[in-house]
């Protein structure tokens, strides 16, 4: 009997394994071949050489990488992105959650429910209409002391952030993280003589350390990833976010150690961060699951 | 609940005479009654514009265009053409085949990857030396981005590449590799593998989430009469993650019908339109050729068609209840 299971145990250890090194070979192989020249990533191919660093390494793809693309304007740029619409979105859809969920506000059940309504909607169903909508939308620009005012939000830094701050799904986390935070806590802090806004500010968002990181992981990792729709919105260069970059650096006919470079340059910090935070990440999407 | 009341103002607490009180109450009452509707919906507002203008808007707007000629860029004002746009659409084979080409897609990748995705879950379930290192190695090309993962395969489904030198070395050159994305047959299973490859870390943690919500005490009953592990998996893990599978399905299916970025970068909906996909289709015309109208039309079907499959999962989990 105990060999039996001391069988089955070694057993399943050889079948995590085997799916481990599923997983993993693509990313080791990138990560490997970023480093070696065109010729020795051929050559090594055929061999278990293809996933080891070894031969005629060197960081030549990456300075090339950044020699031939403005590599680092799109690395600015996606974390510019990505960092505002995370921070901006953290403020307004815990604010919105905040009032819906702790505050006698009247009419707030719609209001919720209309919000809730927008999940069902995916986003590629949006894009096109989307497009359209920001295209005629007012562009305000302060040029000196006297206002422009010029027509549609195409190719600019807003258009790739502001229609991904408000979020119906971040929303409905906040509500229901606040609503597991005991309503005395404000009763006590309005007899202080507390303001809304100082309660959202003071004791209630403090407390919601969990529903931030979930948030904020939820909301940089399709900013980070976005694909769709920079590729609609932005045709400048100095525009362009890093997933739109390597896209057009591939395009450049450029060798493969290059490329390999440029994907691990971008994949390596999302790698870190999830290695970081790892029970953040994992705990964020596996409450993403809940919506469907 | 107390919460619906108002809280007391602090002087009403003190001690004396009682006379007065009503008299400021009702004011004061009113005061911060009305305070609590303009810093609320102050509150509110924000979130809510932007979701009026970025989701409700657009979503009006696309229904609305789907009916019109209105092009991206275009000196001509936007003229109501009734369905035309559909009447073009559903004589339009490339349509169809992009409708054929998800549902292929779809057909594969829900059993398989949800399967896959359970057995990893099941793997690393149980506490044991290095669950850790496991769950982060499985989940690794969920965090790497579908445009990496579609030129990275790219590379590796070469004709030199890769997965060919891989076949060839485990089959002592038995199987001849193919030019996979270059092959109307092998080409729409070559994205099928690696879409696969990269998601089934996202849903095995979902998978996980279900898991660890079946009471412990479950298997200690089974195992004290005598339950192999199958029929442990039969009749105590597979009833308990009844509302994570239908969860797990349609989030799958959704998913695969919207399949874009691979297609995108990898193949461009060829070769002979065997991996063109109805948002591919949608955002060619849209974006390529800036047909608006027709775009929206081609993504109306596709909302209808995930408002389909959500009322299905719905029907089929109300009826089990």
């Amino acid at each position: 009997m105990k060999n039996a299971i001391r069988l089955s145990s070694a057993g399943a250890m050889a079948v995590r394994i085997l799916f481990a090194a599923v997983a993993a070979f693509p990313i080791v192989f990138m990560l490997v071949s970023s480093l070696k020249p065109d010729q020795q990533i051929f050559g090594d191919m055929s061999s278990v050489a293809a996933f080891l660093p070894i031969g005629n390494i060197s960081l030549d793809n990456y300075t090339a990488v950044f020699d031939r693309v403005p590599a680092a304007r799109f690395l600015i740029n996606s974390v510019g992105v990505s960092a505002v619409t995370v921070v901006l979105g953290i403020f307004v859809n815990s604010l919105c959650a905040f009032a819906l969920s702790r505050m006698q506000v009247r009419g707030k059940k719609v209001v919720f429910t209309a919000i809730l309504a927008t999940l069902i909607v995916p986003f590629q169903t949006l894009a096109l209409p989307l497009v359209w909508w920001v295209n005629q939308l007012p562009y305000f620009e302060l040029n000196g002391f006297s206002l422009e005012i010029s027509k549609g939000w195409l190719d600019t830094y807003q258009v790739q952030i502001i229609p991904f701050i408000a979020n119906a799904f971040s929303i409905y986390l906040y509500h229901q993280y606040f609503e597991s935070i005991p309503k005395e806590l404000d009763e006590a802090a309005r007899i202080d003589g507390a303001g809304w806004f100082k309660i959202y500010r003071q004791v209630v968002m403090p407390l919601a350390g969990p529903a931030t990181a979930t948030v904020a992981i939820l909301t940089f990792l399709p900013a980070w990833n976005s694909y769709l729709w920079p590729l609609m919105v932005v045709q400048s260069e100095e525009l362009r976010p890093v997933m739109i970059g390597i896209q057009y650096f591939f395009q450049l006919n450029v060798s493969w150690g290059e490329v390999m470079a440029y994907a691990s340059l971008i994949t390596v910090p999302v790698v870190v961060l999830f290695i970081a935070f790892q029970r953040s990440f994992i705990n964020s999407i596996a409450s993403s699951g809940v919506k469907g | 609940m107390t919460t619906t009341q108002l809280p007391t103002p602090r002087h009403a607490a003190a001690p004396g005479p009682v006379a007065p009180v009503p008299s400021v109450t009702p004011r004061r009452r009113r005061a911060g009654y009305l305070r609590e509707q303009v810093s609320g919906w102050g509150m509110i507002a924000p979130a809510a514009v932007l979701l009026l203008a970025f989701v409700f808007l657009p979503a009006i707007l696309g229904f609305g265009l789907a009916f019109t000629n209105a092009r991206l860029i275009s000196p001509r004002p936007v003229e109501f053409v009734g369905t035309d746009n559909f009447a073009r659409l559903f004589t339009d084979p490339t349509f169809w085949r992009a409708l054929l080409n998800v549902s292929y897609f779809a057909v594969v990748v829900v059993p398989v990857q949800s399967c896959l995705a359970l057995a990893m879950a099941l793997l690393i379930n149980k506490k044991f030396r290095g669950v850790n290192f496991f769950r982060t190695i499985y989940f690794l090309p969920v965090v790497t981005s579908m445009v990496v993962v579609s030129l990275l395969w790219l590379f590796m489904y070469r004709k030199d590449g890769l997965i060919n030198e891989i076949l060839s070395a485990v089959s002592f050159g038995l199987i001849p590799g193919a030019d996979w994305l270059n092959d109307p047959a092998t080409a729409m299973p070559a994205i099928i593998a690696l879409s696969i490859w990269q998601a089934a870390g996202f849903h095995m943690i979902i998978w996980l989430a279900g898991l660890q919500s079946i009471s412990g005490e479950l298997y200690e009953a089974a195992q004290l009469d005598g339950a192999s592990r199958w029929h442990q998996f039969r009749y105590v893990t597979w009833p308990g993650l009844k509302h994570t599978r239908s969860l797990v399905l349609v989030t799958i299916t959704i998913q695969a019908l919207g399949l874009f970025d691979q297609v995108s970068v990898m193949t461009q909906g060829g070769p002979l339109d065997s991996t063109t996909t109805i948002i591919y289709e949608a955002v060619r015309s849209g974006f390529k050729q800036q047909e608006t109208s027709y775009a929206s039309a081609i993504s109306l079907v596709f909302f209808v068609l995930v408002l389909l499959i959500s009322a299905v999962q719905r029907y089929l989990t109300r009826e089990k209840d």
